[in-house]
Protein backbone atom coordinates (compact mmCIF):
# COMPACT_ATOMS: atom_id res chain seq x y z
CA UNK A 1 0.00 0.00 0.00
CA UNK A 2 1.52 3.26 -1.07
CA UNK A 3 0.55 6.13 1.20
CA UNK A 4 1.54 8.74 -1.38
CA UNK A 5 -1.31 7.55 -3.61
CA UNK A 6 -3.77 8.63 -0.94
CA UNK A 7 -2.03 11.67 0.53
CA UNK A 8 -0.96 13.33 -2.73
CA UNK A 9 0.67 16.76 -2.68
CA UNK A 10 -2.46 18.43 -4.05
CA UNK A 11 -4.68 16.75 -1.47
CA UNK A 12 -2.35 17.77 1.37
CA UNK A 13 -2.24 21.31 -0.02
CA UNK A 14 -6.04 21.59 -0.16
CA UNK A 15 -6.42 20.09 3.31
CA UNK A 16 -3.99 22.58 4.81
CA UNK A 17 -5.19 25.57 2.78
CA UNK A 18 -8.75 24.81 1.82
CA UNK A 19 -10.23 27.04 -0.91
CA UNK A 20 -13.66 28.64 -0.58
CA UNK A 21 -13.93 27.64 3.06
CA UNK A 22 -16.19 30.41 4.30
CA UNK A 23 -19.82 31.34 4.64
CA UNK A 24 -21.51 32.38 1.39
CA UNK A 25 -23.56 35.55 1.43
CA UNK A 26 -26.94 35.41 -0.29
CA UNK A 27 -26.83 31.66 -0.76
CA UNK A 28 -29.99 30.13 -2.15
CA UNK A 29 -29.50 26.57 -0.95
CA UNK A 30 -27.52 24.92 1.81
CA UNK A 31 -27.17 21.44 3.25
CA UNK A 32 -25.17 19.78 5.99
CA UNK A 33 -23.42 16.47 5.36
CA UNK A 34 -22.63 14.27 8.33
CA UNK A 35 -20.53 11.15 8.57
CA UNK A 36 -21.72 9.46 11.77
CA UNK A 37 -18.84 7.01 11.61
CA UNK A 38 -16.24 9.66 12.34
CA UNK A 39 -18.22 12.78 13.21
CA UNK A 40 -17.06 14.76 10.19
CA UNK A 41 -19.44 17.55 9.23
CA UNK A 42 -19.33 19.55 6.01
CA UNK A 43 -21.89 22.22 5.14
CA UNK A 44 -22.26 23.38 1.54
CA UNK A 45 -23.84 26.68 0.55
CA UNK A 46 -24.61 27.46 -3.09
CA UNK A 47 -26.15 30.17 -5.20
CA UNK A 48 -28.32 28.52 -7.82
CA UNK A 49 -29.58 30.63 -10.70
CA UNK A 50 -32.02 28.56 -12.69
CA UNK A 51 -30.11 25.37 -13.40
CA UNK A 52 -26.67 26.89 -12.88
CA UNK A 53 -24.61 26.92 -9.69
CA UNK A 54 -22.98 30.33 -9.86
CA UNK A 55 -21.14 30.16 -6.55
CA UNK A 56 -20.29 27.62 -3.86
CA UNK A 57 -18.60 27.71 -0.44
CA UNK A 58 -18.17 25.21 2.37
CA UNK A 59 -17.66 25.16 6.11
CA UNK A 60 -17.12 22.40 8.64
CA UNK A 61 -14.50 20.15 10.10
CA UNK A 62 -13.15 16.87 8.93
CA UNK A 63 -10.10 14.83 8.06
CA UNK A 64 -7.60 15.72 5.34
CA UNK A 65 -9.47 13.70 2.72
CA UNK A 66 -12.92 15.18 3.40
CA UNK A 67 -11.55 18.73 3.68
CA UNK A 68 -9.51 18.47 0.47
CA UNK A 69 -12.44 16.88 -1.32
CA UNK A 70 -14.77 19.72 -0.31
CA UNK A 71 -12.17 22.30 -1.32
CA UNK A 72 -11.57 20.77 -4.74
CA UNK A 73 -15.32 20.28 -5.22
CA UNK A 74 -15.89 24.02 -4.92
CA UNK A 75 -13.41 24.61 -7.71
CA UNK A 76 -14.74 21.82 -9.90
CA UNK A 77 -18.43 22.67 -9.94
CA UNK A 78 -18.59 26.46 -9.97
CA UNK A 79 -20.50 27.65 -13.02
CA UNK A 80 -21.71 24.15 -13.90
CA UNK A 81 -25.34 23.17 -14.39
CA UNK A 82 -27.25 20.77 -12.19
CA UNK A 83 -27.13 18.08 -14.89
CA UNK A 84 -23.41 18.47 -15.40
CA UNK A 85 -22.79 18.23 -11.66
CA UNK A 86 -24.88 15.08 -11.36
CA UNK A 87 -22.72 13.51 -14.06
CA UNK A 88 -19.46 14.62 -12.42
CA UNK A 89 -20.57 13.19 -9.08
CA UNK A 90 -21.53 9.89 -10.66
CA UNK A 91 -18.12 9.68 -12.30
CA UNK A 92 -16.35 10.79 -9.12
CA UNK A 93 -18.21 8.17 -7.12
CA UNK A 94 -17.14 5.52 -9.64
CA UNK A 95 -13.58 6.75 -9.41
CA UNK A 96 -13.26 6.49 -5.63
CA UNK A 97 -15.10 3.17 -5.45
CA UNK A 98 -12.83 1.63 -8.10
CA UNK A 99 -15.40 1.45 -10.88
CA UNK A 100 -15.01 2.56 -14.49
CA UNK A 101 -15.33 6.29 -15.13
CA UNK A 102 -16.74 7.55 -18.40
CA UNK A 103 -15.16 10.97 -18.64
CA UNK A 104 -11.90 12.55 -17.66
CA UNK A 105 -12.41 14.09 -14.25
CA UNK A 106 -9.50 16.49 -14.47
CA UNK A 107 -8.16 17.49 -11.07
CA UNK A 108 -10.63 15.23 -9.30
CA UNK A 109 -8.68 12.17 -10.49
CA UNK A 110 -6.18 12.74 -7.66
CA UNK A 111 -8.73 11.00 -5.42
CA UNK A 112 -8.23 7.75 -7.32
CA UNK A 113 -6.02 6.47 -4.48
CA UNK A 114 -8.99 6.43 -2.12
CA UNK A 115 -10.32 3.24 -3.76
CA UNK A 116 -7.59 1.26 -1.99
CA UNK A 117 -8.83 2.54 1.38
CA UNK A 118 -12.48 1.43 1.54
CA UNK A 119 -13.11 2.99 4.98
CA UNK A 120 -12.07 6.38 3.60
CA UNK A 121 -14.43 6.47 0.58
CA UNK A 122 -17.08 8.25 2.62
CA UNK A 123 -14.55 10.93 3.57
CA UNK A 124 -14.07 11.70 -0.11
CA UNK A 125 -17.79 11.70 -0.95
CA UNK A 126 -19.17 13.53 2.11
CA UNK A 127 -19.10 17.02 0.57
CA UNK A 128 -20.58 15.67 -2.65
CA UNK A 129 -23.51 14.17 -0.78
CA UNK A 130 -24.01 17.53 0.94
CA UNK A 131 -23.86 19.33 -2.41
CA UNK A 132 -26.42 17.03 -4.02
CA UNK A 133 -28.69 17.46 -0.99
CA UNK A 134 -28.42 21.24 -1.29
CA UNK A 135 -29.19 21.17 -5.01
CA UNK A 136 -32.20 18.95 -4.34
CA UNK A 137 -33.50 21.29 -1.66
CA UNK A 138 -32.73 19.02 1.29
CA UNK A 139 -31.28 20.38 4.52
CA UNK A 140 -29.28 17.44 5.73
CA UNK A 141 -27.70 14.24 4.54
CA UNK A 142 -25.68 11.45 6.03
CA UNK A 143 -23.17 9.06 4.51
CA UNK A 144 -24.90 6.14 6.27
CA UNK B 1 5.55 -17.35 32.74
CA UNK B 2 7.94 -14.62 31.57
CA UNK B 3 6.01 -11.81 29.91
CA UNK B 4 8.44 -11.74 26.97
CA UNK B 5 7.17 -15.10 25.70
CA UNK B 6 3.54 -14.06 25.67
CA UNK B 7 3.34 -12.82 22.07
CA UNK B 8 3.85 -16.32 20.72
CA UNK B 9 0.64 -17.44 22.49
CA UNK B 10 -1.40 -15.17 20.20
CA UNK B 11 -1.53 -16.41 16.57
CA UNK B 12 -3.07 -13.22 15.13
CA UNK B 13 -0.09 -11.17 16.28
CA UNK B 14 2.25 -13.14 14.05
CA UNK B 15 1.49 -11.48 10.73
CA UNK B 16 2.45 -8.68 8.41
CA UNK B 17 0.13 -5.76 7.78
CA UNK B 18 1.08 -3.66 4.76
CA UNK B 19 4.51 -5.35 4.71
CA UNK B 20 5.22 -4.47 8.34
CA UNK B 21 4.99 -6.60 11.49
CA UNK B 22 1.59 -6.06 13.04
CA UNK B 23 1.74 -3.87 16.14
CA UNK B 24 -1.68 -4.30 17.68
CA UNK B 25 -2.61 -1.37 19.93
CA UNK B 26 -6.39 -1.41 19.72
CA UNK B 27 -6.91 -3.53 22.80
CA UNK B 28 -9.55 -1.31 24.38
CA UNK B 29 -11.73 -2.14 21.37
CA UNK B 30 -10.99 -5.85 21.55
CA UNK B 31 -8.07 -8.05 22.54
CA UNK B 32 -6.51 -10.85 20.53
CA UNK B 33 -7.11 -14.41 21.72
CA UNK B 34 -4.46 -16.79 23.09
CA UNK B 35 -4.21 -20.19 21.43
CA UNK B 36 -5.56 -21.86 24.61
CA UNK B 37 -8.85 -19.95 24.23
CA UNK B 38 -9.07 -20.70 20.50
CA UNK B 39 -8.43 -24.40 21.23
CA UNK B 40 -10.98 -24.49 24.06
CA UNK B 41 -13.69 -23.20 21.71
CA UNK B 42 -12.65 -25.46 18.87
CA UNK B 43 -12.32 -28.52 21.17
CA UNK B 44 -15.79 -27.87 22.49
CA UNK B 45 -17.23 -28.05 18.97
CA UNK B 46 -15.04 -31.01 18.01
CA UNK B 47 -15.67 -33.13 21.09
CA UNK B 48 -18.36 -31.88 23.43
CA UNK B 49 -20.97 -29.90 21.47
CA UNK B 50 -24.37 -30.49 23.03
CA UNK B 51 -27.14 -28.51 24.68
CA UNK B 52 -26.86 -27.86 28.38
CA UNK B 53 -29.03 -28.29 31.48
CA UNK B 54 -31.51 -30.68 29.90
CA UNK B 55 -29.90 -33.75 28.42
CA UNK B 56 -29.45 -37.01 30.27
CA UNK B 57 -26.88 -38.14 27.76
CA UNK B 58 -23.16 -37.97 28.38
CA UNK B 59 -22.28 -35.10 26.05
CA UNK B 60 -24.98 -32.86 27.47
CA UNK B 61 -23.70 -33.52 30.96
CA UNK B 62 -20.15 -32.75 29.88
CA UNK B 63 -21.21 -29.53 28.16
CA UNK B 64 -23.19 -28.47 31.24
CA UNK B 65 -20.23 -29.18 33.47
CA UNK B 66 -17.86 -27.13 31.31
CA UNK B 67 -20.32 -24.24 31.09
CA UNK B 68 -20.97 -24.19 34.83
CA UNK B 69 -17.29 -24.62 35.53
CA UNK B 70 -16.63 -21.42 33.57
CA UNK B 71 -19.18 -19.67 35.77
CA UNK B 72 -17.31 -20.85 38.88
CA UNK B 73 -14.00 -19.54 37.50
CA UNK B 74 -15.54 -16.13 36.81
CA UNK B 75 -17.14 -16.01 40.25
CA UNK B 76 -13.78 -16.69 41.85
CA UNK B 77 -11.98 -14.23 39.55
CA UNK B 78 -14.02 -11.26 40.83
CA UNK B 79 -14.55 -12.74 44.32
CA UNK B 80 -18.24 -13.52 44.12
CA UNK B 81 -20.59 -16.49 44.28
CA UNK B 82 -21.46 -18.51 41.17
CA UNK B 83 -25.18 -17.88 41.80
CA UNK B 84 -24.46 -14.20 41.27
CA UNK B 85 -22.88 -14.61 37.82
CA UNK B 86 -25.17 -14.22 34.80
CA UNK B 87 -23.90 -14.93 31.32
CA UNK B 88 -24.88 -12.24 28.82
CA UNK B 89 -23.69 -11.18 25.35
CA UNK B 90 -21.45 -8.47 26.73
CA UNK B 91 -21.35 -5.43 29.01
CA UNK B 92 -23.94 -3.69 26.83
CA UNK B 93 -26.50 -6.43 27.39
CA UNK B 94 -25.67 -6.52 31.10
CA UNK B 95 -26.45 -2.80 31.43
CA UNK B 96 -29.67 -3.18 29.44
CA UNK B 97 -30.66 -6.10 31.66
CA UNK B 98 -30.24 -4.03 34.83
CA UNK B 99 -31.93 -0.99 33.27
CA UNK B 100 -34.95 -3.09 32.30
CA UNK B 101 -35.27 -5.56 35.16
CA UNK B 102 -34.02 -3.61 38.14
CA UNK B 103 -34.36 0.10 37.42
CA UNK B 104 -37.45 0.32 35.19
CA UNK B 105 -39.89 -1.18 37.76
CA UNK B 106 -38.83 1.22 40.52
CA UNK B 107 -38.65 4.41 38.44
CA UNK B 108 -41.38 7.04 38.77
CA UNK B 109 -41.80 10.42 37.04
CA UNK B 110 -39.21 13.02 38.16
CA UNK B 111 -36.95 10.33 39.67
CA UNK B 112 -33.27 10.62 38.81
CA UNK B 113 -30.46 8.38 37.64
CA UNK B 114 -26.86 9.54 37.94
CA UNK B 115 -24.21 8.63 35.38
CA UNK B 116 -20.96 10.46 34.57
CA UNK B 117 -19.59 12.60 31.78
CA UNK B 118 -17.03 9.93 30.88
CA UNK B 119 -19.38 7.03 30.14
CA UNK B 120 -19.33 4.87 27.04
CA UNK B 121 -22.53 5.24 24.99
CA UNK B 122 -23.48 1.76 26.29
CA UNK B 123 -23.71 3.23 29.78
CA UNK B 124 -25.68 6.30 28.63
CA UNK B 125 -28.31 5.18 26.13
CA UNK B 126 -29.99 2.37 28.14
CA UNK B 127 -30.55 4.88 30.97
CA UNK B 128 -31.87 7.49 28.55
CA UNK B 129 -34.35 4.95 27.22
CA UNK B 130 -35.80 4.09 30.66
CA UNK B 131 -35.73 7.74 31.75
CA UNK B 132 -37.66 8.80 28.65
CA UNK B 133 -40.19 6.09 29.16
CA UNK B 134 -40.71 6.84 32.85
CA UNK B 135 -40.34 10.63 32.59
CA UNK B 136 -37.34 10.43 34.87
CA UNK B 137 -34.17 12.52 34.64
CA UNK B 138 -30.58 11.66 33.83
CA UNK B 139 -28.06 13.57 35.94
CA UNK B 140 -24.41 13.82 34.95
CA UNK B 141 -21.42 13.81 37.30
CA UNK B 142 -18.83 16.05 35.58
CA UNK B 143 -15.15 15.48 34.83
CA UNK B 144 -12.25 17.93 35.13
CA UNK B 145 -9.66 18.81 32.45
CA UNK B 146 -7.40 15.99 33.57
CA UNK B 147 -10.20 13.55 32.83
CA UNK B 148 -10.99 12.71 36.47
CA UNK B 149 -14.44 12.60 37.99
CA UNK B 150 -15.27 15.56 40.21
CA UNK B 151 -16.37 13.33 43.07
CA UNK B 152 -17.10 16.31 45.35
CA UNK B 153 -19.99 17.18 43.06
CA UNK B 154 -21.64 13.84 43.74
CA UNK B 155 -22.89 14.86 47.19
CA UNK B 156 -24.63 17.86 45.57
CA UNK B 157 -26.11 15.77 42.77
CA UNK B 158 -27.47 12.91 44.86
CA UNK B 159 -30.81 13.40 46.64
CA UNK B 160 -34.02 11.60 47.60
CA UNK B 161 -35.04 11.52 43.91
CA UNK B 162 -31.91 9.56 42.97
CA UNK B 163 -32.93 5.97 42.29
CA UNK B 164 -29.82 4.51 40.69
CA UNK B 165 -26.24 5.20 39.64
CA UNK B 166 -24.15 3.75 36.81
CA UNK B 167 -20.48 4.50 36.30
CA UNK B 168 -17.50 3.00 34.57
CA UNK B 169 -14.58 1.59 36.53
CA UNK B 170 -12.02 2.57 33.87
CA UNK B 171 -12.72 5.03 31.04
CA UNK B 172 -12.29 3.54 27.57
CA UNK B 173 -11.22 6.80 25.97
CA UNK B 174 -9.30 8.51 28.80
CA UNK B 175 -7.90 5.52 30.68
CA UNK B 176 -8.95 7.07 34.01
CA UNK B 177 -9.29 4.55 36.85
CA UNK B 178 -12.13 5.85 38.99
CA UNK B 179 -12.17 5.71 42.76
CA UNK B 180 -15.02 3.22 42.73
CA UNK B 181 -14.94 2.38 46.42
CA UNK B 182 -15.42 6.00 47.35
CA UNK B 183 -18.27 6.45 44.87
CA UNK B 184 -20.06 3.28 45.95
CA UNK B 185 -19.70 4.41 49.56
CA UNK B 186 -21.39 7.74 48.79
CA UNK B 187 -24.16 6.03 46.80
CA UNK B 188 -24.85 3.56 49.60
CA UNK B 189 -24.83 6.27 52.24
CA UNK B 190 -27.85 7.65 50.35
CA UNK B 191 -29.38 4.18 49.86
CA UNK B 192 -28.77 4.35 46.11
CA UNK B 193 -27.87 1.13 44.28
CA UNK B 194 -25.04 1.30 41.76
CA UNK B 195 -23.84 -0.53 38.65
CA UNK B 196 -20.14 -0.53 37.77
CA UNK B 197 -19.23 -0.98 34.10
CA UNK B 198 -15.97 -2.89 34.32
CA UNK B 199 -15.50 -3.48 30.58
CA UNK B 200 -12.13 -1.68 30.65
CA UNK B 201 -11.09 -2.77 34.13
CA UNK B 202 -11.06 -6.55 34.68
CA UNK B 203 -8.33 -7.18 32.08
CA UNK B 204 -6.01 -4.57 33.60
CA UNK B 205 -6.43 -4.42 37.38
CA UNK B 206 -7.55 -6.79 40.15
CA UNK B 207 -11.30 -6.50 40.76
CA UNK B 208 -13.01 -7.65 43.95
CA UNK B 209 -16.75 -6.97 43.78
CA UNK B 210 -17.16 -7.68 47.51
CA UNK B 211 -14.49 -5.19 48.48
CA UNK B 212 -15.94 -2.58 46.11
CA UNK B 213 -19.39 -3.50 47.44
CA UNK B 214 -20.84 -3.07 43.93
CA UNK B 215 -24.53 -3.91 43.58
CA UNK B 216 -23.97 -4.81 39.94
CA UNK B 217 -20.71 -5.20 38.02
CA UNK B 218 -20.35 -6.15 34.37
CA UNK B 219 -17.77 -6.81 31.69
CA UNK B 220 -17.34 -8.20 28.16
CA UNK B 221 -15.42 -11.37 27.38
CA UNK B 222 -13.84 -10.19 24.15
CA UNK B 223 -11.89 -7.41 25.89
CA UNK B 224 -10.36 -9.94 28.26
CA UNK B 225 -8.88 -12.38 25.69
CA UNK B 226 -12.13 -14.38 25.29
CA UNK B 227 -14.46 -14.69 22.26
CA UNK B 228 -17.04 -12.07 21.26
CA UNK B 229 -20.67 -12.58 22.21
CA UNK B 230 -20.07 -13.53 25.83
CA UNK B 231 -20.03 -11.30 28.87
CA UNK B 232 -20.84 -11.24 32.53
CA UNK B 233 -23.26 -9.51 34.83
CA UNK B 234 -22.55 -9.85 38.52
CA UNK B 235 -25.41 -8.88 40.82
CA UNK B 236 -25.93 -9.22 44.55
CA UNK B 237 -28.03 -12.32 45.05
CA UNK B 238 -30.84 -10.65 46.99
CA UNK B 239 -31.21 -8.02 44.21
CA UNK B 240 -31.20 -10.62 41.45
CA UNK B 241 -33.83 -12.63 43.30
CA UNK B 242 -36.25 -9.73 43.62
CA UNK B 243 -35.87 -8.70 39.95
CA UNK B 244 -38.31 -9.85 37.26
CA UNK B 245 -36.80 -11.78 34.32
CA UNK B 246 -35.21 -9.87 31.42
CA UNK B 247 -36.25 -12.28 28.67
CA UNK B 248 -38.61 -15.20 28.68
CA UNK B 249 -37.92 -18.60 27.15
CA UNK B 250 -36.52 -22.03 27.83
CA UNK B 251 -34.11 -22.71 30.68
CA UNK B 252 -35.27 -19.70 32.71
CA UNK B 253 -38.34 -21.54 34.02
CA UNK B 254 -39.16 -24.29 36.49
CA UNK B 255 -42.57 -25.09 35.08
CA UNK B 256 -44.85 -23.68 32.43
CA UNK B 257 -48.61 -23.98 31.99
CA UNK B 258 -50.80 -21.58 30.05
CA UNK B 259 -52.13 -20.31 33.37
CA UNK B 260 -48.88 -19.83 35.24
CA UNK B 261 -45.13 -20.03 34.83
CA UNK B 262 -42.73 -20.48 37.69
CA UNK B 263 -39.34 -18.93 37.02
CA UNK B 264 -36.07 -20.69 37.64
CA UNK B 265 -33.70 -19.65 40.43
CA UNK B 266 -30.90 -17.17 39.79
CA UNK B 267 -28.77 -17.09 37.74
CA UNK B 268 -30.78 -19.29 35.32
CA UNK B 269 -33.80 -16.96 35.62
CA UNK B 270 -31.81 -14.49 33.51
CA UNK B 271 -30.48 -16.93 30.93
CA UNK B 272 -33.40 -17.61 28.60
CA UNK B 273 -32.73 -19.84 25.62
CA UNK B 274 -29.61 -21.76 24.68
CA UNK B 275 -26.70 -19.59 25.78
CA UNK B 276 -23.30 -19.00 24.19
CA UNK B 277 -21.84 -22.21 25.61
CA UNK B 278 -18.56 -22.16 23.70
CA UNK B 279 -18.14 -18.47 24.52
CA UNK B 280 -18.54 -19.12 28.23
CA UNK B 281 -16.01 -21.95 28.05
CA UNK B 282 -13.65 -19.66 26.13
CA UNK B 283 -14.05 -17.00 28.79
CA UNK B 284 -13.27 -19.48 31.53
CA UNK B 285 -10.11 -20.48 29.65
CA UNK B 286 -9.14 -16.81 29.17
CA UNK B 287 -9.40 -16.32 32.91
CA UNK B 288 -7.17 -19.37 33.46
CA UNK B 289 -4.65 -17.74 31.15
CA UNK B 290 -4.77 -14.43 33.03
CA UNK B 291 -4.44 -16.15 36.40
CA UNK B 292 -1.41 -18.07 35.17
CA UNK B 293 0.37 -14.79 34.47
CA UNK B 294 -1.19 -13.05 37.45
CA UNK B 295 -3.41 -9.99 37.26
CA UNK B 296 -0.99 -8.03 39.50
CA UNK B 297 1.86 -8.80 37.07
CA UNK B 298 -0.33 -7.68 34.17
CA UNK B 299 -1.23 -4.44 35.95
CA UNK B 300 2.45 -3.75 36.67
CA UNK B 301 3.58 -4.56 33.13
CA UNK B 302 0.90 -2.41 31.49
CA UNK B 303 1.49 0.50 33.88
CA UNK B 304 5.18 0.49 32.92
CA UNK B 305 4.28 0.45 29.23
CA UNK B 306 1.77 3.27 29.61
CA UNK B 307 4.29 5.42 31.49
CA UNK B 308 7.00 4.70 28.93
CA UNK B 309 4.67 5.54 26.03
CA UNK B 310 3.27 8.66 27.71
CA UNK B 311 6.72 10.06 28.42
CA UNK B 312 7.88 9.45 24.86
CA UNK B 313 4.80 10.78 23.11
CA UNK B 314 4.67 13.89 25.30
CA UNK B 315 8.07 14.92 23.95
CA UNK B 316 6.83 15.13 20.37
CA UNK B 317 5.93 18.66 19.27
CA UNK B 318 2.24 19.15 18.56
CA UNK B 319 1.10 16.02 20.41
CA UNK B 320 -1.38 16.34 23.26
CA UNK B 321 -2.43 13.52 25.57
CA UNK B 322 -6.17 13.53 26.21
CA UNK B 323 -6.76 12.15 29.69
CA UNK B 324 -4.11 12.88 32.29
CA UNK B 325 -5.68 11.39 35.39
CA UNK B 326 -3.45 10.48 38.30
CA UNK B 327 -4.60 6.88 38.16
CA UNK B 328 -4.74 5.46 34.63
CA UNK B 329 -4.84 2.05 32.99
CA UNK B 330 -3.73 0.97 29.51
CA UNK B 331 -5.23 3.78 27.43
CA UNK B 332 -3.24 6.50 25.68
CA UNK B 333 -5.52 8.90 23.82
CA UNK B 334 -3.84 11.68 21.91
CA UNK B 335 -4.23 14.33 19.25
CA UNK B 336 -1.69 15.75 16.83
CA UNK B 337 -1.95 19.43 16.00
CA UNK B 338 -3.63 20.02 12.60
CA UNK B 339 -3.91 16.32 11.78
CA UNK B 340 -7.27 14.62 12.01
CA UNK B 341 -7.26 11.32 13.98
CA UNK B 342 -8.57 9.43 10.95
CA UNK B 343 -5.57 10.47 8.92
CA UNK B 344 -3.34 9.44 11.83
CA UNK B 345 -5.08 6.05 11.89
CA UNK B 346 -4.65 5.47 8.15
CA UNK B 347 -0.99 6.52 8.09
CA UNK B 348 -0.12 4.42 11.14
CA UNK B 349 -1.93 1.42 9.65
CA UNK B 350 0.23 1.70 6.54
CA UNK B 351 3.12 0.93 8.90
CA UNK B 352 1.37 -2.00 10.53
CA UNK B 353 0.42 -0.08 13.68
CA UNK B 354 -3.24 -0.68 14.57
CA UNK B 355 -4.76 2.05 16.71
CA UNK B 356 -8.29 3.38 17.05
CA UNK B 357 -9.31 6.76 15.69
CA UNK B 358 -12.68 8.29 16.48
CA UNK B 359 -14.87 9.29 19.39
CA UNK B 360 -14.61 5.83 20.99
CA UNK B 361 -18.36 5.77 21.66
CA UNK B 362 -17.85 8.62 24.12
CA UNK B 363 -19.14 11.65 22.22
CA UNK B 364 -19.77 13.67 25.43
CA UNK B 365 -16.05 13.42 26.29
CA UNK B 366 -15.11 14.75 22.84
CA UNK B 367 -17.57 17.62 23.34
CA UNK B 368 -16.04 18.32 26.77
CA UNK B 369 -12.57 18.74 25.21
CA UNK B 370 -14.01 20.43 22.08
CA UNK B 371 -12.34 17.94 19.76
CA UNK B 372 -13.96 15.81 17.05
CA UNK B 373 -12.02 12.68 17.88
CA UNK B 374 -8.78 11.29 19.26
CA UNK B 375 -6.25 8.71 18.22
CA UNK B 376 -6.04 5.99 20.85
CA UNK B 377 -3.38 3.41 21.56
CA UNK B 378 -4.34 0.86 24.20
CA UNK B 379 -2.10 -1.81 25.65
CA UNK B 380 -2.50 -5.45 26.61
CA UNK B 381 -0.35 -8.15 28.19
CA UNK B 382 1.38 -9.03 24.92
CA UNK B 383 2.57 -5.51 24.12
CA UNK B 384 6.15 -4.52 24.88
CA UNK B 385 8.52 -1.57 24.65
CA UNK B 386 9.35 -2.42 21.04
CA UNK B 387 5.66 -1.90 20.22
CA UNK B 388 5.74 1.48 21.95
CA UNK B 389 8.88 2.47 20.05
CA UNK B 390 7.09 1.55 16.81
CA UNK B 391 4.10 3.61 17.90
CA UNK B 392 6.30 6.62 18.55
CA UNK B 393 8.18 6.36 15.24
CA UNK B 394 4.86 5.98 13.50
CA UNK B 395 3.52 9.17 15.12
CA UNK B 396 6.65 10.97 13.91
CA UNK B 397 6.17 9.59 10.41
CA UNK B 398 2.56 10.82 10.42
CA UNK B 399 3.70 14.32 11.28
CA UNK B 400 6.26 14.14 8.44
CA UNK B 401 3.59 13.25 5.88
CA UNK B 402 1.71 16.40 6.78
CA UNK B 403 4.73 18.70 7.06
Amino acid sequence: MNLDELYQEVILDHSKNPRNKTELENFTHEAKGHNPLCGDQISIQIIMKGEEISDVKFTGAGCAISTASASILTEAIKGKSKNEIEKIFENFHNLVTGNKTEEDLGKLTIFEGVQKYPVRIKCATLSWHALMAAINGEKETSTE
Amino acid sequence: MPLSDIKSDFPTLNQKINDNDLIYLDNAATTQKPISVINAVSDYYKKTNSNIHRGVHTLSQEATEKYENARKKIAKFINSNEKEIIFVRGATEAINLVANSYVRPLLKPKDQIIITEMEHHANIVPWQIVCNEKEAELKILPINKKGELVINELEKLINEKTKFMAINHVSNSLGTVNNIRKIVEIAHKHNVRILIDGAQAVQHIPVDVKKIDADFYCFSGHKIYAPTGIGVLYGKKNLLEEMPPYQGGGDMIKSVTFEKTIYNDVPNKFEAGTPNISGAIGLGTAIDYILEIGIENIAKHEAELLNYASEKIRKIDGVDIIGNAKDKASVLSFTIENIHPHDIGTIMDSQGVAIRAGNHCTQPIMDFYSIPATARASFAIYNDKTDVDKLISSVRKTIEVFR
